[in-house]
């Protein structure tokens, strides 16, 4: 209990960090409307696209590329995050936990070979 | 120095993070005029000279003139998205200060897990972006986002895999013993390469020259904030410039040998915090110094060099590393195997550098003939 009291209280700084950029953030921008002329014209609040009325919403399809590298990217930012309470300790747990992470690497390795030869890597 | 304000760790911190408000400004507003002064002299120009001395009064004047200026959301863009993007690029940038080294004792808390916080924080902002672009309802806003999602996340994983190589070494993800261990030998020269990933993958998180793709003026004109004008637009402005000094430190700190190298940890603290500023200002003249004479990678380009080159390299070398530390074998194999990886490297970019130029000989061959 007071261990996880003291790991609670160490990242009260983040709290109130956090709490702080917001009221900055906040500030700024009530700031900014106390301050900055406001005069609400239906032109001005059309969308910027070279001068033109843009055609329809610009929220369309989104190439399939965007989603292989989000999925890659999970595989591997999840294996990174595997590999950090090992790299941590992973001189006193011994060369048998080095062989299991080095087979860990290895198939994902693997896996990145793979995606690169199905061609998930190339952007077309 | 601090400890006499140690009563009671709420207000402690609190007082820290509020002086903490002060220096990331006037630090934001330092950095924009030194950028603009710095690219000036590289470009044999003279940057702003007209505003108070030697044009020092430049930013003071742009941030009243933003503050100034009407703010605008387009009709058609999806109010909660749009006016949300601020906070979330804004507030991560802010938060990672809280466990930055700047000193022995100065910091506002040395979190155990430092490194793994920074690292997940950094990445919170790329969802600011997204919702910048996407809420924006603008095809080169969308676009932007996009790129800057795709590039943000690919570029994480170089970024955090040369945190662990450095993790790996040092045994520890407490900024403060990542730097006192590196009293005598700083990490830059047990791991070049490393240090190399980290700054690479640092310039594209941050979407700097030359990877400044999400953000680039001629071809999507200003990327997901081209709808943003006035205090909003000057919130991401804020952060990229906190983010780049954040980074700096960060940098100085893995390999650097933050406050400690080269006069070991028994320094006083204006040492230490000279040792920092100093490392800190080369770092991020290094950025600067790479910005005006690299040109603009394309995105394919980009992609590739960081899942085809970077990342199965900096596997190899966690892999390396777990072998020389686990059967202890001598620390100088740890520079050696780095500096190979290095090797490697600029092979590689030889190699795509000839067959660029080869394509582009046959080319123009073929538009004389």
């Amino acid at each position: 209990m007071d261990s996880v009291e003291k790991l609670l209280i160490q990242y009260l700084p983040v709290l109130i960090a956090a709490v702080i950029a917001f009221f900055l953030v906040f500030s700024a921008l009530i700031g900014s409307r106390l301050l900055a002329p406001f005069s609400i014209e239906k032109q001005k609040a059309d969308t910027y696209e070279c001068g033109m009325i843009p055609i329809r919403s610009a929220n369309t399809n989104i190439g399939i590329r965007f989603y292989f590298y989000a999925i890659l990217f999970v595989i591997f930012d999840v294996e990174a995050l595997f590999i950090f309470p090992w790299a941590v300790s992973f001189i006193a747990l011994g060369p048998e936990s080095f062989i299991f992470m080095s087979i860990f690497i290895f198939i994902l390795l693997i896996g990145l070979a793979y995606a690169w030869k199905k061609g998930a890597l190339s952007w077309r | 120095m601090i400890s006499f304000l140690v009563v009671n760790p709420f207000i402690d911190s609190l007082l820290k993070i509020l002086s903490i408000v002060g220096l990331m400004t006037v630090s934001a507003m330092g950095l924009i005029y030194l950028e603009r002064k710095i690219a000036a002299r590289f470009h044999m120009r003279l940057g702003p000279t007209r505003t108070g001395p030697a044009g020092l009064l430049q930013s003071v004047a742009d941030a009243l003139k933003l503050v100034g200026k009407e703010d605008i959301r387009p009709a058609s863009a999806d109010a909660w998205s749009f006016e949300l993007a601020p906070y979330f690029v804004f507030i991560p940038a802010f938060m990672m200060f809280v466990t930055i080294p700047f000193t022995l004792m100065l910091n506002v808390e040395m979190l155990t897990l430092g490194l793994l916080y920074i690292i997940a924080i950094s990445s919170v902002s790329i969802v600011g972006w997204v919702m910048a672009g996407w809420g924006s309802d603008n095809r080169y806003a969308l676009i932007g986002a996009l790129r800057a999602a795709a590039q943000g996340i690919s570029y994480e994983l170089p970024l955090v895999l040369s945190v662990l190589c450095i993790a790996m070494i040092a045994q520890s993800l407490n900024l403060n013993e990542i730097i006192a261990q590196q009293t005598i030998v700083p990490n830059i020269l047990l791991q070049p390469f490393a240090f190399f990933l980290f700054f690479t993958s640092a310039l594209a998180e941050m979407n700097r020259a030359p990877f400044d793709i999400p953000v680039g003026e001629s071809e999507v004109v200003g990327g997901p904030f081209v709808e943003y004008s006035g205090i909003r637009w000057s919130m991401f402005f804020l952060a990229e410039y906190t983010a780049l000094l954040i980074m700096s430190i960060l940098i100085v700190a893995l390999f650097l040998g933050g406050w400690s190298w080269p006069f070991g940890e028994k320094l006083g603290t204006s040492w230490q915090i000279l040792l920092t500023i100093m490392k800190t200002s080369l770092v991020i003249f290094l950025i600067f110094w790479v910005r005006v004479s690299v040109p603009r990678m394309r995105i394919d380009q980009l992609m590739n060099f960081c899942w085809k080159v970077l990342i199965p390299l900096a596997l190899i070398q966690i892999f390396l590393n777990g072998l020389i530390l686990v059967f202890h074998l001598p620390t100088f194999l740890l520079a050696v195997s780095s500096i190979m990886l290095m090797g490697v490297l600029v092979l590689i970019i030889n190699k795509s550098m000839q067959n660029l130029n080869k394509n582009h000989i046959v080319k123009n061959n073929l538009e004389s003939a």
